[in-house]
């Protein structure tokens, strides 16, 4: 069926979005994870469950599984890819970088983010942020997690 | 296919023009509104309403001996005479205002259950009920230490009635039933699970929120004890909701909420309570949405809900059959309209309902995407979440054909991820 091409909504779904939901990066689960997270969304159902291994303060292994939306899911497999492999320090950066990205941030650095920056899209889609930022957000609890048991 | 001739006892098209926002346009599109099983459009008479009482009219109500207080309370308690006459209610002292069904709801079960329910006794829901006819109940049943039981559901998304004498119980104190499933639409049998639960001595509750708007719905055919319902899924403004209750019940209610208004005598050592309904109304209530209201029940009176039902059936039905052609779409809940009130839940196997959400809005189509405050349905459906479209009386068989494109369009989007 031929489209009329709506911008924002390519924008939104972009391919390598669309492709990373159906083909996720790094989904499953870790045999022997150094500490995990889980996250979900209760009013739209996204769930996404992380495992990390972390040795000498870098992300050396990472797996999330889940259920929800194209953008949660999608999300989560692209955090995965571009974590791992940081340090604790470069990941928390990176977070703080998407983070602009989804709020609105008038300069946003595009070469830090690589791949995430596709998901600038969902800035137009004010309802839809927090399923791109699940993840995220379940990543960052994990780390504390993480923190809390070195400390 | 032909688009549908639904003969309408009404003229949609002339009735639209009664709607001021359904001449809006949402991203360039026209809005084709189908979420209203969440809250119904406007018509100009209840607007105007709203707008005259504050410009003519308004002052607080029952106590004023001034002219305006006169003017309001009468407006007011028009309305709840106007309620009782459209379900049939015997008088107009059974109808309470509320803020919305849910607290109409968490009416009965604050004031009529922590007083009348005990140890063992049993609250028997379904698995289909909205959250606002759940939790309430879970929540009494954990204070005074009676069990929850639940009617199960079918996989067509009916109710699993067979052997019902025996799943209501010498225990069971209170059935909550559902009139019309807010998620599938599915219409269930009240007045067979009310002479059921009155042969055994249990009270029945009846969330009618997805029901009186679209139905002609009658309390004493029903038999129901109580029955809660939300004025503005029905062309009212929001923040009103009503109780209907059998007078005897609550005559012997406690009171809900205290304070202002629903006193007869305050003494520094105790109060005496207000008659039904003003006992269960404290503080100033919501006059003027109370009063708009009156202006949405005259506007469906005038329709007949007979209408209003035989137009939404057969805009279902054509929905349905349409629904069904499309190769993957999983369509939940009974087949026949007959059966169902207009509400239409579906699904892509592979296509999350929020992404489904966001391309039909693209397209200017508002429907419903998620749980439908229906988590145990959804669980029982094995799906986090649904698809759902709903109608009311200014829809069209070209808004429905609409939607069919829009979902259409969702698949062209997403592709065939499944294979």
């Amino acid at each position: 069926m031929p489209l009329d091409r709506d911008v924002e909504l390519d924008e939104l779904y972009r391919e390598i979005i669309l492709d990373h939901y159906r083909s996720p990066r790094n989904r499953g689960s870790l045999a022997q994870p150094t500490v995990t997270g889980e996250g979900d969304n209760p009013l739209c159902g996204d769930e996404v469950e992380l495992g990390l291994e972390i040795r000498d303060g870098q992300i050396v292994d990472v797996r999330f599984q889940g259920t929800g939306c194209s953008i949660s899911q999608a999300s989560a497999s692209m955090m995965t890819a571009a974590i791992k492999g940081l340090s604790l320090e470069e990941a928390e950066a990176l977070f703080e970088a998407f983070k602009d990205v989804m709020y609105g941030a008038d300069e946003v650095d595009a070469e830090a983010l690589g791949d995430l920056e596709a998901l600038q899209g969902v800035r137009k889609f004010p309802v839809r942020v927090k399923c791109a930022t699940l993840a995220w957000n379940t990543l960052e609890e994990a780390l504390e997690a993480y923190r809390k048991g070195q400390g | 296919m032909k688009p549908l001739k639904v003969r309408s006892m009404f003229d949609v098209q002339a009735l639209r023009q009664d709607f001021p926002i359904l001449s809006r346009q949402v991203h360039g599109k026209p809005l084709v509104y189908l979420d209203n099983a969440a809250t119904t459009q406007k018509p100009q008479a209840v607007i105007e309403a709203l707008v005259h009482f504050y410009q003519h009219h308004n002052a607080n109500i029952h106590r004023a001996i001034h002219t305006l207080g006169e003017e309001a309370t009468a407006a007011y308690e028009e309305t709840r005479a106007k309620v009782a006459q459209f379900i049939n209610a015997p008088r107009p002292e059974t109808i309470v205002f509320t803020r919305n069904a849910t607290e109409a709801l968490n009416l009965v079960a604050y004031a009529w259950g922590r007083h009348n329910l005990g140890p063992g006794d049993e609250i028997l829901l379904t698995e289909m009920e909205h959250h606002s006819n759940l939790v309430p109940w879970q929540r009494l049943a954990q204070e005074v230490g009676a069990v929850v039981r639940y009617i199960g559901v079918t996989d067509e998304g009916t109710l699993a009635l067979d052997g019902l004498d025996e799943i209501i119980g010498e225990k069971t104190k209170l059935v909550g039933v559902t009139h019309v499933s807010n998620a599938l639409g599915t219409i269930n049998p009240v007045r067979e699970i009310v002479a059921a639960a009155h042969r055994k001595g249990a009270l029945v509750v009846v969330d009618g929120a997805q029901s009186v708007p679209h139905m002609p719905v009658d309390v004493q055919a029903l038999d129901c004890d109580f029955l809660a319902f939300s004025g503005h899924k029905m062309l009212g403004p929001t923040g009103v909701g009503v109780l209907y209750g059998r007078y005897e019940l609550l005559e012997a209610m406690e009171p809900f909420l205290t304070g202002g208004e629903m006193i007869r005598r305050v003494r520094l050592d105790g109060a005496t309570w207000n008659d039904v309904p003003w006992k269960f109304e404290a503080g100033t209530p919501n006059i003027a949405d109370v009063i708009a209201f009156g202006a949405a029940l005259d506007y469906l009176s005038a329709l007949g809900m007979e209408n209003v039902r035989a137009h939404e059936e057969a805009l279902t039905a054509y929905t349905l059959r349409r629904l069904r052609q499309l190769e993957d779409i999983i369509v939940y809940g009974p087949k026949d309209a007959s059966q169902r009130g207009g509400v239409i839940s579906f699904n892509y196997p592979d296509i999350h309902p929020h992404d489904v959400g966001t391309i039909l809005d693209r397209e200017g189509l508002a429907i419903r995407a998620g749980h439908h405050c229906a988590q145990p349905l959804m669980r029982r459906l094995g799906v986090t979440g649904t698809v759902r479209a709903s109608f009311y009386i200014y829809n069209t068989p070209e808004e429905a054909d609409a939607l069919i494109e829009g979902v259409e369009k969702v698949r062209a989007f997403f592709g065939d991820a499944s294979r």
